[in-house]
């Protein structure tokens, strides 16, 4: 064909082991680098001052009055079809027979209709939701355009004049909490009422909570309310398995709910 | 190096110069501030009207009923859980008037009998059965409820 053919070069075991092991390890070493790293997510401040908020439920106090996804519609003009929600309440109701029956009628909003007969109800409670605000979220991280980002206090904000659309982080949340704004056609998500917040007012859903079962706080102030609920309390958060870095803790949380 | 190299080269060195060239023009001002997103993104989530106020600003005029619900069972109730978000009545309370439920079917939202609810929480009553028909704040003062 013209082309010469080339000499076949015999390469020794021992260097192919030392090339191979040379690059393995030039890219385990490069991986290791910070700008590198694999995982894009926000950094927890190391100054102890600065504010890394989170979130506490409390199951025993939640009366399923859904007064939090009322009022979070109200405040963050969050279309009122029942299938878009920044935050939502669900009856799980486990039967004798260990079947699990989840219950959300417009989020909560619309009250609950229990079908299940007293007599062969083994469990059930009320799980409020909402977004976790996780520290190393699947949302922020596959965002093309950086319009889905967490903010140093360690929220999961989502900049509307930049997002496009596409509704890929819809899909990355394993929590269910973003959703495609109707009017606007860009993902919509809860910021811990970010704007209330820098007002020095407490978030629409904890405001509104006539138990108390929802709080916030800072999780670097080791005294405040949230902290001391986590330390009182037996906390878990939602799919840990995941690996989320989630930062919304529940108290008696049933094994159940997913 | 082969002539096709060099202008495969070429055309590489072409598309990343421009897409450098693209990339700075194209990123707005205030993106990198914190990190991979646009700072000014920050001020603008946060300059939203809240819509929600204190329940400070509610006592201010309406003292004796918020002195009332205080001292009630209701006491761990903010005000605008029932009565609606209070921005617009804050600024003309003449104008914008509060909501004020008045039905059966308001109180029942919470005091519903449902086994998911803690007892220790809530007073139950059943929704049905419970003087059928008529309307709660007849027999209950909403701002304190066993008077």
């Amino acid at each position: 064909m013209g082309i010469k053919k080339e000499k076949k070069e015999n390469v020794s075991r021992r260097d192919f082991f030392l090339k191979s092991g040379a690059i393995a390890g030039g890219v385990v070493f490069v991986s290791l680098l910070d700008p590198l790293k694999a995982v894009f997510a926000v950094k927890e401040p190391k100054d102890k001052r600065k504010k890394w908020y989170g979130i506490g439920i409390d199951i025993e106090k939640c009366i399923g009055c859904a007064s939090c996804a009322r009022a979070c519609k109200k405040e963050n003009d969050v279309p009122k079809e029942p299938f878009f929600f920044r935050n939502w309440v669900e009856q799980y109701t486990i039967t004798n027979e260990g079947d699990i029956k989840v219950i959300s009628p417009n989020g909560g909003i619309d009250g609950y209709k229990q079908t299940v007969p007293e007599a062969n109800i083994y469990k059930t409670f009320f799980v409020p939701k909402m977004c976790n605000h996780c520290a190393k979220s699947p949302c922020t991280q596959v965002c093309p355009v950086g319009a889905s980002f967490e903010s140093e206090e360690g929220l999961a904000l989502v900049d509307q004049s930049y997002c496009i659309g596409c509704g890929y982080c819809v899909q990355a949340c394993p929590y269910g909490c973003r959703y495609i704004h109707p009017d606007k056609g860009v993902v919509d998500k809860c910021t811990l009422c970010y704007h209330r917040l820098k007002k020095g007012l407490d978030p629409a859903c904890m405001m509104v909570c006539p138990t108390g079962a929802r709080m916030y706080g800072d999780l670097h102030d080791k005294d405040s309310k949230l902290s001391k609920f986590i330390k009182d309390n037996n906390c878990v958060v939602l799919k840990p398995q995941l690996n989320t870095g989630a930062k919304l803790y529940y108290n008696a949380l049933s094994q159940e709910v997913h | 190096m082969p002539l096709q190299v060099k202008r495969l080269l070429l055309v590489f060195g072409f598309f990343i110069g421009s897409m450098i060239v693209l990339i700075h023009f194209l990123t707005p001002d205030s993106f990198y501030q914190f990190g991979h997103y646009r700072g000014k993104a920050l001020d603008e989530i946060s300059n939203h009207e809240a819509k929600y106020v204190d329940v400070k600003s509610c006592a201010m005029c309406h003292d004796s009923i918020a002195a009332v619900k205080d001292s009630s069972f209701h006491k761990s109730i903010n005000c605008e859980t029932c009565h609606g978000p209070g921005y617009k009545h804050i600024e003309d309370p003449e104008k914008n008037k509060m909501d004020k439920p008045q039905d059966r079917e308001f109180c029942i939202i919470c005091h519903a009998k449902n086994p998911a609810r803690p007892q220790k929480e809530i007073k139950q009553i059943d929704a049905v059965e419970h003087n059928k028909g008529e309307v709660c704040i007849t027999c209950h003062n909403p701002h304190k409820p066993w008077e």
